[in-house]
Formats: C-alpha cells, structure tokens, sequence
C-alpha cells in the first residue's frame, strides 16, 4: 500500500471517529447488546417456571425467542419496542388517541409554554436580584428551597390548587415546568448580569452612564452567553416538568397519561416507547436551544 | 471647554484665593493634603498620605513608583473611582464627582477594556450613546479617532480580531472620542511587549503634541516615565506619598533615540534615585 493511500485510510476512520457519529452508533450498539441480554434475564425467570410446570425442555436459544416474544415482558426487547414505536408513530393517524405523535404534542405544547414562562420568570428574578440588595438576601433563599421540594409532591397540590379556582387545561402543566425552568435561569442569569468585570463597570461609571445603560449596553449582552447555558438545561426540564405534571391527575393525552396507561395495564413496552419519545424529544430541544447559541454567538461576533 | 478659556472663578472670596487663581490660571487639577487610607479586613491600610500636587492643563505627568505605592489609588481619586479619607482634590476647580459627571476626562485601564460583542466603532461608540450623541455625530468621531490612532480600515473587526497593542489604541480611541479635556492613563501599555510598548510611547507622544490633552500617566517603568512626561512624580510605598516632582524638559519633537542622550540619563538616574530613596524607607 503507498503513503498516500494510508493516509486517506487514516482520513477516512478519522473524519469517523473525529465527529459524534462514530462513537454514538458504537455506544448505541453496545446498549442494544446489553438491552437484548437484560431482556433474557429479566423475562427468564417466568417463563422458566412456565416450562417447568409445562415439563417442556428448553433451550437457551428457545428460551431467548420466547423471551424476546412475551406479551407482557418485564423488560420487553429492543425490536418490540421499535415495533410499538412504529405502530404509535407511523401506522397511526396523528389526531388518533393512539398515536404517539399526538401525545407528544400535547406534551410538548404545555412544556414550550412552561419554558416560555419559566425563562421570562427566572430573568425577571435574575434582573431583580442583581440591582436590588434587599431582593437577593430575601428572595434567593426561596429560590433555592423552591427547588429541594420533590416536583411529585407540589405538581398534584398545583394542579387541584389551580383547578379550584377554575384553571384547567394547559396552564396548570405550564405552570409545573415553568417551576423547574426558571431556577437554571434565575442562577445563570445572576452569574452573567455579574460578568463583567470590575474594569468595565468603572469605565461605564467614568461615563456616568445610568443604571439602565449599563445593563442594556454591559450586563445584558454579558450575560447571553449565560442564559443559553442556562436554556439548555431549562428545556430538558421543561419537558419533564410536563411529563410530571401528567401524572397525578389522570391526564386523558399526553406523554405522562401513556406511561400511567402502560403500567396499568403491564403494557411496557408502551412504557418504553413513550420514554424513547421523551428522550429523543428532549435531545431534539437542547440540539436547537444549542443550535441557536452559536447562530447567536456568531451574531454576535463573539468567538467560538 | 478648556480651563483657560473660563473666567477666572472666585473660589471662597477671600483674598488670598483670589491671588492663587490669579497665579495658578491654568491648574486643571489641585490636590492638597490628601489623605486615603483603605478600611479591610486586616485592618486599615495608609494608602495615600499627605499628598500634595498641581497638574497644570496641557501637561503631560507621571505617576512612577513601586507596585503598591498608591499610583494608580491616586488616579483613580482624580476619577472619582476612590473617594480620599482627608484633604482636597479640585478637577478643573469641581470635586471629583462633578468633573466625571462633566465627563472631564477619558479613561484609559491596563487592559483595553473593549465590549467583545460590539465591532472596533461600535466600541467607540459606547460613550457617544452614553452621552447621547447623535448616530451621524458617532460615526464622524468614530472615523476621527480610529484614524487618529491609525486604525482607520479597522471599524467593522471585532477586538479578538486585533493584537493587544492595536486593542489599547481603539481604548485611547474611544477615550478621545467624546473630547475630553484630560486622559487619565493606568499603566495602558504594562501588559504589552517592549518592542509594542516602544511603538505606542511615540505615537502617544505624537498624540499628545496633536491634542494638547492634559494626560496623567501611570506606570512603573522609568524609560517610559521619562520619554513621555514633561513631569515625573515619584512616588513611595506604604503609605503612598510624593518622593520627588521632575521636570523634564526635553525637546518636543523627540523621538526613541533621545533614550541615549546624556539629557534623557540624567533624569532617569533622577528617578531612580528618587525609587531607591523610598525604598529605603521601608
């Protein structure tokens, strides 16, 4: 083989392994290994006692089939997963009970509007925060305790809170991710309105630029690189947030009513396909909140 | 706007101060007594003490000493960015806080201080908005003090885009950029290289010849102290305090080989005496 061919071989597993690609289809294969032998183990034991009682022989490869087939799996395997992915998603019209897609949206609806809230929330507190003493010494304890409350326990009391005073619907969802969002926010934004430095406050000050100026002019713009740091988490949450607030209440749609719906009914693979939407969803988010960063940044005219 | 153009102010009716505005027309900044000492944790620190000093309008004055001797504490009292625990300071016959708020002079920090996301105008611009200047009128200074620190071509790059010493010059720029009558200047050139440092002592000299600024310089390294100044202050440290005010009177058109000439040693040797006498102090 010449040099020159070794190198573009050594380009070629590079340009592989040098982006996200490469590493992220082996680590996917690996959990489909490790999924595949979970299923066995995990499903084993029942249909184990079902052979003995049956006093039918088995084989590993027998049992591994069967495992892999049950209807009503402890862990169901990979391909049933995918299969009810597919059924859910694909086979489904969207505006069916059924689909997942439908789900999802309505999910996603109260988690965008939660996120929405919840960023506008934590920059308010941030900004309040950071020009008024009195405000951080008070209100930043709240913040903080806010947080160490279980989001199960205050998502029900929101909810029926809310509902008796007449609010139903996608405000009360909202309002639960809007809880968890702004609290990234609230702290990233205090971080960033404070990032400039000592220098740069004394040259607004030398130039006797009022409060406002040097936070539309300095802070504001310091802070951006912040917020999305912030947002990114935000989004993630919000989503949850969502999916929470589901939950409690027996919601009729949604992500959250259709993971409740497939442990009523020992559906899990029902479960597992609505996590994977979940997920995928939430990664989908981060990437565009990311995404929007950099278009932001370069906008800016900031370096990378 | 320049001091000398004012009518000579009666300062408390007294007489003698009448006759002290009479002799001293054009101090632009007076400090008498002036006394700072920091409160901290470790106990109060003597910053500066006793201080006395004139600065005249159009001079151009050093601050030199070692690290620590009150300098740059000193400069930033003539900016209001430290208030003195005793004693009086008068800049352009206002207290501190009301010649910043005339926008008496234009700052400049050790490091260039730019906005990374505003472009090399757009920086220029950041006092003209601040002050409220019209969009045309920003552009026209913009232009004006680019070019006067040779950095026309340059407005539409982002600072990341300039090496440090080009950096410094777009922060003397915008120091420049809303006229004030004084630069008040905090050792600008201490992080660059020497051979930079060089190049922007000349081109400050130049600047200075062109504007007729009054500039108080900060730094700690006397070839620069003696090359720009046309008075030197030598300071001490622990407490801070005046060792020694040199005139120096070389010729205006100078240029980096007068660093050679007996003159241009004889005060350096000055200076350096003066440094040494206060350390032995301590």
């Amino acid at each position: 083989m010449t040099d020159a061919r070794m190198i573009e071989r050594a380009s070629i597993s590079q340009k592989l392994w040098g982006g996200t690609a490469g590493p992220v289809a082996v680590l996917v294969v690996l959990i489909v290994i490790i999924w595949y032998a979970g299923s066995v183990y995990l499903n084993s034991p029942f249909l184990i006692d079902r052979y003995n009682k049956n006093n039918h022989d088995w084989t590993a490869t027998e049992l591994a089939q069967d495992a892999w087939a049950m209807e009503r799996p402890v862990l169901p395997s990979p391909h049933q997963v995918a299969a009810e992915l597919k059924k859910t998603i694909w086979d489904k019209n969207v505006t069916s009970k059924r689909s997942l897609v439908y789900h999802a949206g309505v999910t996603m609806s109260s988690a965008m509007l939660g996120f929405v809230l919840g960023t506008i929330l934590g920059i308010l507190l941030a900004i309040g925060i950071v020009h008024v003493s009195t405000l951080e010494r008070s209100l930043m304890p709240w913040v903080i305790a806010s947080q160490t409350i279980p989001i199960l326990a205050i998502a029900p009391m929101i909810i029926v809170v809310l509902g008796a005073i007449g609010i139903t619907g996608l405000f009360p969802k909202a309002v639960i991710s809007t809880y968890l969002c702004f609290f990234p926010v609230t702290v990233g934004m205090v971080k960033g309105l404070r990032s400039p430095n000592r220098m740069l406050m004394d040259l607004m000050y030398s130039y006797h630029a009022s409060r406002a100026q040097v936070f539309w002019k300095l802070r504001m713009p310091a802070s951006i690189p912040y917020l999305f740091s912030s947002l990114k988490i935000a989004v993630a949450l919000s989503l949850v947030g969502a999916i929470v607030a589901e939950l409690p209440t027996g919601a009729q749609a949604g992500l959250g009513s259709r993971l409740l719906s497939g442990s009523y009914y020992g559906q899990t693979s029902l479960i597992w396909a609505a996590l994977i939407t979940a997920s995928v969803i939430s990664a989908t988010l981060v990437a565009l909140v990311g995404r929007l960063e950099k278009v932001t940044i370069k906008h800016m005219g900031l370096q990378v | 706007m320049n001091a000398s153009n004012e009518p000579p102010v009666v300062m408390s009716g007294d007489s003698s101060s009448v006759i002290m505005c009479e002799e001293d027309a054009d101090t632009i900044i007076d400090i008498n007594d002036l006394d700072l000492t920091f409160e901290t944790k470790d106990g109060p620190i003597h910053a500066l003490s006793k201080i006395n000093l004139q600065i005249n309008a159009g001079d151009f004055i050093s601050f030199i000493g070692p690290s620590g001797c009150g300098k740059t504490t000193l400069l930033r009292v003539i900016a209001d960015l430290e208030q003195p625990t005793r004693g009086s300071i008068q800049v352009e016959e206002k207290s501190p806080h009301d010649a910043r708020l005339s926008r008496c002079y234009g700052y400049v920090f050790q490091a260039p201080a730019l906005l990374p996301w505003r472009t090399i105008e757009q920086n220029i611009y950041l006092p003209l908005e601040v002050m409220g200047l019209s969009k045309r009128e920003q552009r026209q200074r913009a232009e004006k003090y680019l070019a006067l620190v040779n950095l026309s071509g340059f407005e539409k790059k982002h600072p990341w885009q300039l090496s440090g010493g080009m950096q410094q010059r777009v922060s003397i720029a915008r120091a420049l950029s809303f006229e004030p009558d004084m630069l008040l200047m905090d050792e600008p050139f201490g992080a660059l290289d020497e051979i930079t440092r060089d190049h922007l002592n000349e081109q400050l000299l130049q600047l200075w010849a062109k504007t007729q600024k009054t500039v108080v310089f900060v730094t700690h390294s006397i070839p620069e102290a003696v090359f720009l100044s046309n008075k030197i202050v030598v300071m001490s440290a622990r407490p801070g305090k005046i060792i020694d005010v040199i005139d120096c009177g070389l010729p205006a058109d100078r240029g980096l080989e007068i660093r050679d000439s007996h003159e241009f040693r004889a005060i350096a040797s000055r200076v350096r005496d003066g440094l040494q006498e206060g350390h032995a102090d301590d």
